[in-house]
């Protein structure tokens, strides 16, 4: 070969690696990204429902009920607009508390609830997730059209 | 009084770094010798100077000052002294500190260290890092001053966050940071390279021992962070692909390709300008982390600045360091041609593959990371990747690279001849191949495919880095530290990836509801829960649970998880218990009292885990021995007969 074909091979070869991997990338993106949507938003109807996606907002105060002496445990999100009931199994983190924000991974089950597989603890007590913080700080476009 | 001398004398600081920034530059451009000796001193005044402020902020914090607005808010007169130290770099301004006065530290070990480089060339160096210097201390004192008093004063501190409250906090943040800024020196060698526009093997030579030393930083530092998070944070998770944790994994991928290219620029003059750009990559990467993590503007559990005048400051000073750095690049390096040929398997075509993948796997971390926050600013929804996003996507470049790895070690220079090894290195893939479908198919109660290969090439990468001390001791040769750390740091690679393997397959994670008397059952353990007491610390209360673990009825371990209270208040932190040991580690965590006399239970089976730590540790101690190589300390040959590039007018 000479050094101008050996040269077009390569790039040739670079162009097809990178296309690959990008177009790889693109459609493992499409299962693995993670949508968020806080109360008001799900209850119009806008989230995904065969799909995972978060929620956010804040637990409602006095709403956690534990099935006593199971890792069942039921509350509600609230957006301060709309609310959103919440059915996990599991260990909650050590910050979740009532009246503090949270953030939910899971879908919307049968009877309309979200079954979450997963709630996220953050380090700092003070700190609010900031989709949840600007979610409850600035009107959505759902509140708008209303 | 202390805090204001600790301002003074960051202040100090600023003003010996800017003067570091213009003798050194100036000097060289101007030829003058006085000035080139000024920047040099004012380096050793700048250490100094940081290194006061520093201890100023300590001080205030052993004397427990509440009157210091940072000391206030990380600090508490019941934190034991340890912790009160560590507190100093436990949130956003005093980690500033550390990171500057990790800086100060480099730059006086590139002062004394390179006494035999060319005057000028010095002096750019040192005025390169001169102006990251400023950009971080200016960054300090007009945004996130750590010695800003509070007044009147608190009468009790808010506390160091209780999840900082470890061992971990006093070592992992310092070392990291050594990583992160140690790449800086890498970065003013290659801007002053640029700006004199030729480069040439006794460059590459400078270059790597520092590299090197930064690499090996980083990845103690970043092993460090799993582990934390292994004990600690992540109930039993090692690595979650946090913007946080990609912030510190890219720069280290980045520097891995670079002491790779850098030995083809050293041995064979080649990869001139990819090697530049990859030292400016490594410390931009590592500014870029620093973005990250402090602007608060990525969704992240580190996030704790949340200011947008930080975040302003910050880009923009991105925007100069990395900006000026590529703009000089491009204008640059294009007078760096470098041409010599090699053949398809020689030792430079691995290395380029190396190389290859290497930047495919950091390509994708970054496109991970930054997604989102395309995402949001197109206003197209709020997303995050998932962490099997990246599990998947990581995989992909890495099994090809850690596959070739086995045999590039192998192969010569410029020729690919692989010779009497050739027929060895079929013996260690068989074996390989035989010993990972063994593993994989007998050692778990679970087949998978995926352990089977990931075994494999464990097996196949550290039975191929052991062929070479066995050959060059038995054909007689020298073995030289750099081949030393080579293999030591190849063998921890098969050693890591064992360890993930081993983990990611076969881990085994339940939850359970348990009352004091009643066993749970995972992974062929028995987790007896056996009794619960109260437990107290220096600053803290809480209930400790015990539980005994058996297998087929022997007692193996006794595992005291607890739940502590901290009384500054907060939120009850959660303490594991974990029983270590070469095959796996067993882990339990308390969650909460579910009433009825049950507690929620978090069990997990960890099979080989601790081999990804271990194996971490020969990488960065392979990179020290490495760097410890006596051809790089044979003082440097004047620049002329090995100068294999273009020459400046």
């Amino acid at each position: 070969m000479t050094p101008r074909r050996k040269r077009l091979v390569a790039v040739l070869a670079i162009v097809a690696g990178v296309g690959a991997a990008a177009a790889l990338a693109m459609l493992a993106f499409r299962d693995n990204l993670l949508y968020f949507y806080n109360p008001t938003q799900i209850l119009a109807g806008d989230a995904p429902s065969g799909r995972q996606f978060r929620i956010g907002g804040m637990v409602t105060e006095g709403s956690v009920q534990r099935m006593p002496g199971s890792l069942e445990v039921r509350f509600v999100v609230t957006d301060y607009r709309n609310s959103i009931p919440v059915r996990y199994e599991g260990l909650l983190p050590d910050l979740f508390r009532e009246g503090q924000g949270v953030v939910a991974h899971g879908r919307i089950g049968s009877s309309g609830e979200f079954v979450a597989n997963e709630v996220l603890a953050k380090h700092d007590e003070n700190y609010m997730p900031p989709e949840v913080a600007e979610s409850l700080h600035t009107p959505t476009p759902t509140r708008v059209s209303e | 009084m202390i805090p204001e001398l600790g301002h003074f004398a960051l202040i100090l600081a600023l003003l010996l770094s800017s003067a570091q920034a213009v003798f050194g530059l100036g000097g060289a451009a101007r030829g003058n010798a006085a000035w080139l000796a000024a920047a040099s001193s004012a380096v050793v005044g700048q250490f100094v100077f940081v290194t006061l402020a520093f201890g100023a902020l300590t001080w205030s914090f052993v004397q427990r000052d509440f009157s210091v607005l940072y000391v206030a808010t990380n600090s508490h007169s019941e934190l034991p002294t340890f912790f009160r130290i560590a507190a100093v770099w436990g949130a956003h301004e005093g980690s500033l500190l550390l990171w500057s006065l990790c800086l100060a530290g480099w730059t006086l070990a590139v002062v004394a260290g390179s006494k035999s480089l060319e005057a000028p060339f010095r002096g750019r160096v040192l005025g390169i890092l001169g102006i990251v210097s400023i950009g971080f201390q200016l960054f300090m004192l007009m945004t996130s001053n750590p010695f800003a008093r509070l007044i009147p004063a608190a009468p009790e501190g808010l506390d160091l966050n209780p999840l900082l409250q470890d061992f971990a906090l006093a070592v992992h943040p310092p070392i990291l940071y050594l990583g992160y800024v140690g790449f800086s020196v890498a970065f003013a060698f290659a801007c002053a390279t640029l700006i004199e526009g030729r480069l040439d093997a006794a460059w590459a030579r400078w270059t790597r021992p520092w590299t090197l030393a930064a690499w090996s930083f980083l990845t103690i530092g970043i092993a460090l962070g799993s582990w934390w998070a292994y004990y600690e944070l992540g109930w039993g998770g090692w690595w979650f692909w946090d913007p946080v944790e990609n912030a510190s994994f890219m720069p280290w991928l980045a520097g891995t390709a670079l002491i790779h290219c850098l030995a083809v620029t050293e041995k064979r003059g080649l990869f001139k300008s990819w090697t530049l750009l990859l030292a400016v990559s490594a410390f931009s990467l590592s500014l870029l982390g620093t973005f990250l993590v402090r602007s608060g503007v990525l969704i992240s559990v580190h996030a704790f600045a949340t200011d947008p005048a930080r975040g302003a400051y910050i880009l923009a000073f991105l925007a100069v360091a990395i900006g000026g750095a590529l703009l000089l690049y491009a204008w640059r390096a294009p007078r760096l041609a470098s041409s010599a040929a090699f053949e398809l398997t020689s030792r430079e075509s691995f290395l380029l593959l190396n190389n290859a993948f290497l930047v495919a796997a950091l390509s994708l971390i970054l496109l991970g990371t930054l997604y989102p926050l395309f995402m949001d600013a197109l206003e197209l929804g709020k997303v995050t990747v998932g962490a099997p996003w990246f599990n998947l996507m990581f995989l992909v470049p890495m099994l090809p690279l850690v596959a070739l790895l086995g045999v590039g070690m192998h192969a010569a220079w410029k020729r690919g001849v692989l010779g009497s090894v050739k027929a060895r290195l079929w013996t260690a893939a068989a074996c390989a191949i035989a010993g990972g479908v063994l593993i994989g198919a007998l050692a778990y109660a679970d087949v998978r495919p995926m352990a089977m290969l990931g075994f494999a090439l464990a097996l196949w990468v550290m039975l191929s880095s052991l062929l070479i001390p066995f050959g060059r001791l038995r054909a007689r040769q020298t073995l030289p530290a750099a081949v030393i750390g080579m293999v030591i740091a190849h063998f921890g690679v098969g050693l890591t990836t064992l360890g993930i393997t081993g983990v990611q397959s076969f881990k085994v994670e339940k939850d359970f509801a348990l009352a004091v008397g009643e066993a749970a059952s995972v992974g062929g353990y028995d987790f007896r829960f056996s009794a619960l007491r109260d437990a107290r610390g220096p600053n803290f209360t809480g209930v400790e649970a015990e539980f005994v673990v058996s297998r087929a009825g022997e007692e193996i371990a006794v595992l005291r998880p607890q739940k502590r209270l901290y009384n500054s208040g907060g939120n009850p932190m959660t303490e594991a218990g974990i029983e270590v040991g070469p095959a796996r580690d067993l882990f339990v965590a308390l969650g909460e009292n579910l009433g009825q006399g049950r507690w929620s239970v978090r069990l997990q089976y960890k099979p080989l885990i601790r081999y990804i730590w271990l194996g971490a540790i020969l990488i960065a101690l392979g990179g020290a021995v490495a760097g410890l190589d006596r051809r790089y300390r044979k003082p440097v040959p004047a620049r002329i007969s090995d100068t294999v590039a273009a020459s400046v007018p």
